[in-house]
């Protein structure tokens, strides 16, 4: 399995080099930093940018693909699954996900292989099937088959939970060089870094990669509140025992009759 | 109108919130339950983790036993000397049963220990009760007067030694089975995760014969107690107290808890114990369902935690 890993390393590091003549991105989003504020309920931030190409460099076959594949801060997760005991249902087996995306977005012109090969779309993980998700087995660290029951059920959680996404038209050109999509970030998005990578693709090859990236953060009272319970969590407890005293009181003075 | 949790995550609707603590609130006000078993489940159920979801009920707990008590305690309807026993076994209790929980953690056996003590604590609990209180009414119905506590009619509790007065509850008992509950309570409750009202109630009730109209109080003086330590203690170690939440349950539950106590006072005590143990052998058979129906989904996923 460590093979494995280390071979797909090695072609990720070959494929990421990109050609002399590449294509540039130039791209840009709605906003860089992302503010959970008291009425947030969720945000779709729109990417947006365009491909330079040297007009010398002769001109490409088709027309350019794009894949946009978005990464939050990383989470170790516990999947259970249930099983019958005695009649009754009980959490039995688990695996332990390490290190993978708390949040992870993939959009593209079109499906996948339709312009990428399949050592290509492993090479680069290109979406969520073939995106690396590593497991706690036993001492070792490794990820699974993609056909794994216990991968499977953990995309069709985070998918649920609209944490993880893929569209496979999510990424549209509106002319040939220029190019907009639409990142859903749900309400329950955490808190941290989100690395932004574009993948461009022309006659089936890697011709041009970018990167950017922007914030997701907690601002005035909701992070004071978290600040406060996080480090001063005696008094931020006292603080909220009293509330709930005073609230007491106050609704007994309030609806006293006697 | 959505309004965003800073600990828990998530936001959620302010009336949904506000309306859930109205309506648990003035079941516990009703029935000097806290509520746990209750809120707890309901907080999960719309989205909270279930981590957030028993630090943050604690403060709940505490602002509507609080409210309810004070009423209780301008109708004198609190034992106070009742309430200190049973606290003093009830810490007792409580360390034994934050290390059984330790213990049945590191083995792996800590989901299936607390769905099976749920669904046999409430269906059992409840179905002795439904079963008292209906015979109750019938007897009076039949017009018969049999008195919950017949006088001289003393059990093996009342032979028991180190008796005290508990003047309120016009007792005169040994400390030792009053001890004991508050053990079990306080055992039950670290377990659980509950204030461990519904268990109380008809414990003070039925094994102490102790009148219908104090044991409400007292049993809110108890919750009171344990639910203002269990906020700070989950504020001080799991920083999972989530005070916008907090308030927003507080505000509905303490409403509630003054109509819940005034509507208690109106019913007749046989009729308040025969919904009390209906409530409970409901939520009790909901615990049971969820064991024994096969889950639409098999998988649960959920952050990966160390600490207890």
């Amino acid at each position: 399995m460590t093979r494995t890993l280390v071979l797909v390393a090695a072609l990720m590091a070959m494929l990421t080099a990109t050609p002399a003549s590449a294509e540039r991105i130039v791209s840009s989003l709605t906003t860089h930093q992302v503010f959970v504020t008291s009425n947030f309920v969720g945000l779709d931030l729109v990417l947006f940018g365009s491909v330079e190409r040297d007009p010398a460099d002769p001109p490409r076959n088709g027309p350019y693909d794009l894949v946009v594949t978005v990464t939050g801060p990383k989470e170790s997760l516990v999947t259970r699954r249930k099983q019958r005991v005695l009649g009754v249902w009980v959490n039995v087996e688990s695996r332990d996900f390490i290190g993978v995306p708390s949040y992870l977005a993939v959009m593209s012109t079109r499906p996948f292989d339709a312009f990428a090969g399949q050592d290509l779309r492993r090479g680069l993980q290109l979406g969520l099937e073939r995106t690396v998700l590593t497991q706690r087995i036993g001492a070792d660290f490794a990820d699974v088959v993609r056909d794994d029951p216990f991968r499977k059920a953990f995309l069709r959680l985070k998918e649920q939970r609209k944490l993880y996404v893929e569209n496979t038209s999510g990424v549209t050109f509106l002319t040939p060089t220029l190019f907009r999509t639409t990142l859903p970030l749900p309400a329950t998005v955490p808190i941290g870094t989100y690395d932004v990578d574009l993948k461009l693709f022309a006659d089936g090859k890697l011709v041009g990669r970018s990167s950017s990236a922007f914030e997701v953060a907690k601002v005035g009272f909701e992070q004071f509140v978290v600040t406060s319970a996080q480090s001063h969590g005696i008094w931020y407890g006292l603080a909220t025992l009293s509330f709930a005293l005073l609230t007491g009181w106050g609704a007994s003075i309030v609806f006293r009759r006697d | 109108m959505e309004i965003y949790l800073p600990i828990a995550d998530l936001p959620v609707n302010v009336f949904l919130i506000l309306g859930m603590g109205l309506a648990v609130g003035f079941i516990s006000g009703m029935f000097g339950v806290g509520g746990g078993f209750l809120m707890t489940p309901l907080l999960i159920f719309i989205g909270i983790s279930p981590a957030v979801s028993v630090a943050t009920v604690t403060s709940h707990m505490a602002a509507s036993s609080f409210s309810g008590a004070l009423s209780y305690w301008r109708r004198r309807a609190i034992d106070f000397s009742l309430a200190l026993v049973l606290l003093v076994g009830g810490v007792g209790g409580t360390v034994l049963g934050v290390w059984l929980f330790a213990l049945l953690r590191r083995i792996g056996q800590l989901d299936i220990t607390i769905g099976l003590s749920y669904v046999v604590l409430l269906c059992a609990v409840g179905a002795l009760m439904v079963w008292e209180s209906v015979h109750a009414i019938l007897r009076k119905r039949a017009g018969h007067v049999a008195p919950l506590r017949r006088p001289g009619s003393h059990n093996w509790i009342h032979g028991l030694p180190l008796k005290l007065r508990f003047k309120q509850s016009r007792l005169y008992i040994s400390a030792i089975p009053v001890f004991a509950i508050g053990v079990f309570i306080g055992f039950i409750g670290a377990i659980l995760g509950v204030g461990g009202g519904f268990l109380l109630v008809p414990m003070l009730i039925y094994l102490l014969r102790v009148p219908t109209s104090v044991v409400i109080g007292t049993s809110m003086v108890l919750t009171l107690m344990t639910m203002a330590a269990a906020t700070v203690l989950h504020a001080a170690t799991n920083h999972l107290v989530d005070i916008v939440l907090a308030l927003l349950l507080m505000v509905g539950g303490v409403v509630g808890a003054q109509f819940g106590a005034r509507a208690g006072q109106k019913l007749a005590a046989e009729r308040l114990r025969l919904l009390l143990g209906l409530l409970v052998v409901a939520v009790g058979l909901r615990f049971a369902f969820d064991l024994v129906w096969t889950p639409t989904e098999l998988y649960s996923i959920r952050a990966m935690e160390d600490g207890p």
